[in-house]
């Protein structure tokens, strides 16, 4: 019943303000906005600025591992550059970009005005710029930012960490505020603010993945600001949670950070799953092959998410019978990401194929992605991990999984939708050269760290033995390519803001979903009256 | 199944990259020297080519569907979009190798958990940034540091054949017989790795793991520390030397007959020249690597020494921190690690190097004393 007022005065509201339709001027639009569309903007800008911090950080440790020896940073600060980077990259670039992304969206598609909790929505973004400027700010103090890795593994990251590292805490803590508020956003408009007629095995998958990512995030963020709290105790407060000495067990550290952290690598990938699953069925002419088994596969993922963590720790020892257990488990999971990778590629099975950029990224996602998930499935197997574990094989496994999977995802997607925001259209030749440059050079960063891996160079190492020299600059070329291209991404962007061809309400023939019912760009306020869903 | 992956394996390499055989372009694992790390190789020869086949399948119908069912080729698109036998079949045929898969995994895995019945045992424990390997049935043990010299390492000298890949002091077991590891850690947590042996066991503060190796063939086998242990984690490697039993004997038989002679050291009177002789060597294996060779340290993780109060003042303070080590910081104790004779010769050195200039010297009798008023 209150649902139903909430939405009905947001309908009247909308319609009182027919005649100053347009956004406040200057600085405060942005400070003080509510409109999804100016968030979700907002989000997208500060990942890009995040992707591109993160990523310089990558270019500094690609640049040290171009040979061997110790060349341009010392190991103190390479150490900071790897976690910086991860940091960055998870809780900076990709998480972000994946709220930006369904702030835009999720209205959008599934017919609302606005997300549930516009002013809640507000505050979640600029809590970000705020916990990254706190963590950003740690390299410039004293004994250097974060060194322990992104997986900050206890006692390193607590009686041998640095002063910088209670700042740290601080920022996860903020961030960890700031997606729980953006999940509990997001389940609560797609649960109440659903056009008339869009039952949940309607909604597009795209409003799928996102439902059940949002429950991932507050299923496991307070665990990692639980496990945060239990360090920021050992270092200022004289606990022993995760000291031996004083009753305490380093383990215990890693078991509380992968409940967190395994699913948080689904929270990564299945909106990319969901933008792709309506970007094949465009270029492709031809509906999703497989949608409720889909929608079952994504619940399936997540659910196992919860039970397969101990994968990440098939070294420290824990007893046989766990170790199978986990072993299985995490083999299980293969069977549902099986499930969709069939699904997209029978979805292009006999469809009318075109390559426009979001299909040239989006079937680059599924094979590359897909290749991730074979090194995936040998990591699984817990005997022959004793000698993939924390080497560069796992470095490659998790690159090709976010990088294709996670970025490819965004791109795609960023292309796919572009002309919806922006009332134009891109640069079809730019973007396809920033496709290939991409392509390219994604895999020869990360394809020869599969074989370094497997010939035995551990990561997180700032130089390393003669055998490894080749492939590591090879990689390192790679990854400079990879990198440099990313700034035509926004050339592209920035382009396509300023002008271009006028893009149609449907500028792909193939789409599908109510975000191609209203004009592009789309307006400033859409779906004021609710559209009927059949 | 593993000879028949690795001819396969070697036929594909062989055909496809003539050019990629040379050893510094290696793409594959390498079987190893035990039997476990055969039967890991064999596993990953299984799963891979699992999963070279299903890519060809899946791979194969994506791209004929790129090369075929192109708009621009006049296609036409089909209008289906389920099909329930075959949404059934690509559930359960993945899962039915998933299963055959876990099989020869699970006895693997039962295996390489067995350390029962073992003939010799060794305690390996992990420091910031070096190994201890202690003989426990033998009564002696020593350190291994990484010993490729820092020239190489900063490019001021020609890199070595096994440069950062070489210790001062191998670990050295006998061929043919299981040898039980202990492992642990001092500090953080390290990981000590031996690609060829299949023997891989975090060194975790406080908990002891237990893993164990047979290696048939006499050799060096070279690893490396594969947990991110803070500033020196690629510079910890793991070097083992494989001998046959006679020679093993004959090597702890010496090793026991060294540590006794250590001991002794201790009651000898020692002069100051001596000591800061020792000291200073002691010095570089043992504190250099934080608080640097000239004394300045890496403030504020590592404080200097040259000029600090502890070297320069109250004496006792000094001993105090070098034995006990400082809780809350990377200072460990190294009562444990170094003998009576390294300890008083490290003191004494930090006392008078560098322009700290105090002539106080400790002798090792009194830190044996100190050490015993504990």
């Amino acid at each position: 019943m209150a649902v139903t007022g909430v939405f009905m005065s947001a309908v009247a509201d909308t319609h009182a303000q027919d005649h100053h339709h347009g956004p406040a001027k200057g600085i405060s639009r942005w400070l003080l906005t509510t409109n999804h569309k100016d968030i979700g903007t907002m989000y997208l800008i500060f990942s890009f600025a995040m992707f591109l911090l993160g990523g310089s950080m990558a270019m500094v440790i690609r640049a040290e591992l171009f040979q061997p020896g110790l060349q341009i940073v010392q190991p103190e600060f390479f150490n900071q550059m790897t976690t910086m980077h991860g940091l960055i990259m998870v809780f900076g670039a990709v998480m972000p970009a994946f709220v930006g992304l369904a702030n835009w969206m999720l209205p959008l598609m599934i017919g609302a005005p606005d997300m549930a909790l516009p002013r809640m929505n507000n505050w979640s973004f600029w809590l970000l710029p705020c916990a990254f400027l706190i963590l950003v700010s740690t390299l410039f103090m004293e004994g250097g930012g974060p060194n322990f890795g992104w997986t900050f593994y206890a006692p390193l990251s607590t009686t041998y960490g640095p002063p910088s590292t209670t700042f740290f805490i601080f920022a996860v803590h903020i961030m960890g505020i700031s997606s729980i508020m953006g999940a509990i956003n997001v389940i609560a408009t797609i649960l109440n603010l659903r056009a008339p007629g869009m039952t949940l095995m309607k909604m597009p998958l795209f409003v799928w993945t996102w439902l059940i990512t949002a429950f991932l995030l507050i299923a496991v963020m307070p665990v990692l600001a639980g496990v945060v709290t239990m360090m920021l105790m050992d270092i200022n407060f004289g606990t022993s949670f995760f000291d031996a000495s004083g009753g305490g067990d380093p383990v215990l550290f890693q078991h509380v950070f992968w409940f967190f952290g395994h699913p948080e690598v689904y929270i990564m990938i299945l909106p990319a799953f969901g933008a792709v699953s309506h970007i094949i069925p465009a270029f492709s002419r031809k509906p999703l092959f497989g949608y409720a088994s889909m929608v079952y596969a994504v619940g399936a993922i997540a659910l196992l998410s919860f039970v397969v963590w101990a994968h990440h720790m098939f070294t420290v020892g824990i007893p046989i019978v766990g170790q199978l257990f986990f072993m299985y488990a995490t083999m299980l999971i293969a069977v549902p990401t099986g499930v969709k990778v069939f699904n997209w590629v029978a979805t292009m099975f006999r469809g009318s194929l075109t390559f426009e950029a979001p299909m040239l990224f989006a079937v680059a996602f599924v094979i590359l992605f897909t290749i991730g998930g074979f090194s995936g499935l040998m990591l699984a197997i817990a005997p022959a991990d004793f000698q993939y574990h924390d080497t560069y094989f796992v470095v490659a496994h998790f690159h090709y999984v976010l990088v294709p999977g996670a970025i490819f995802g965004i791109f795609a997607s960023a292309y796919f939708w572009l002309p919806k925001w922006t009332g134009h259209m891109y640069d079809e030749t730019l973007a396809k050269t920033h496709f290939w440059l991409s392509f390219v050079g994604m895999n020869l960063a990360f394809f020869p760290m599969h074989f370094l891996g497997l010939a035995g160079m551990p990561r997180r190492i700032p130089d390393y033995a003669l055998q490894f020299a080749d492939f590591n600059m090879v990689s390192s070329v790679g990854a400079f390519m990879f990198g440099a291209t990313q700034l035509l991404f926004l050339f592209i962007v920035v382009k396509c803001i300023r002008g271009g061809k006028e893009a149609a309400a449907k500028p792909w023939d193939g789409a599908e979903g109510l975000e191609w019912t209203v004009p592009s760009p789309a307006p400033y306020h859409t779906f004021s009256t609710p559209p009927e869903v059949k | 199944m593993r000879v028949h992956a690795q001819r396969a394996g070697a036929l594909l390499g062989g055909l496809m990259f003539p050019a990629w055989s040379m050893a510094d372009w290696t793409l594959n694992m390498t079987p190893g020297v035990t039997g476990t790390s055969n039967e890991i190789f064999s596993l990953h020869m299984t799963i891979l080519w699992i999963c070279v086949v299903i890519g060809v399948v899946v791979f194969g119908v994506m791209f004929w569907s790129i090369f075929a069912h192109r708009k621009s080729q006049g296609a036409k698109p089909a209008n289906f979009h389920e099909n329930t036998l075959v949404e059934i079949l690509w559930t359960i045929i993945p899962f039915v190798i998933l299963v055959v898969m876990a099989i020869p995994a699970t006895a693997t895995l039962v295996d390489m958990y067995d350390t029962s019945e073992s003939e010799v045992d060794i305690k390996i424990t992990g420091y910031q940034w070096k190994w201890q390997y202690e003989y426990i049935n033998e009564d002696f043990g020593y350190f291994s540091n990484l010993a490729t010299p820092r020239d190489q390492i900063e490019n001021r000298q020609a890199k070595g054949e096994n440069y950062l890949l070489e210790v001062d002091n191998h670990l050295v077991i006998p061929v043919g017989k299981k040898i039980r590891f202990l492992v642990t850690a001092n500090d953080v947590i390290h990981s000590w790795w031996v690609p060829d042996f299949g023997v891989k066991k975090d060194a975790i503060p406080g908990f002891i793991n237990e893993t164990w190796t047979r290696v048939d063939k006499p050799g060096i086998y070279r690893g490396q520390c594969t947990e991110l242990c803070g500033k020196d984690h690629g510079f910890m490697p793991v070097v083992v030397e494989a001998v046959p039993e006679e020679e093993y004997n004959t090597w702890v038989a010496e090793k026991k007959e060294a540590a006794e002679r250590e001991r002794q050291l201790t009651q000898k009177d020692w002069t100051m020249a001596e000591l800061m002789e020792r000291g200073e060597k002691a010095y570089q294996t043992a504190c250099a690597a934080c608080h640097q060779a000239d004394g300045s340290g890496a403030p504020p993780a590592f404080p200097a020494l040259k000029g600090s109060p502890i070297a320069t003042q109250d004496m006792a303070a000094h001993i105090d921190i070098v034995v006990n080590g400082k809780s809350g910081t990377a200072m460990q104790a190294f009562g444990n690690q170094l003998s009576e004779v390294d300890l008083a010769a490290v003191i004494t050195y930090e006392r008078n190097a560098w322009g700290n200039n105090t002539g106080e010297m400790v002798t090792p009798k009194e830190i044996f004393d100190y050490k015993n008023q504990q």
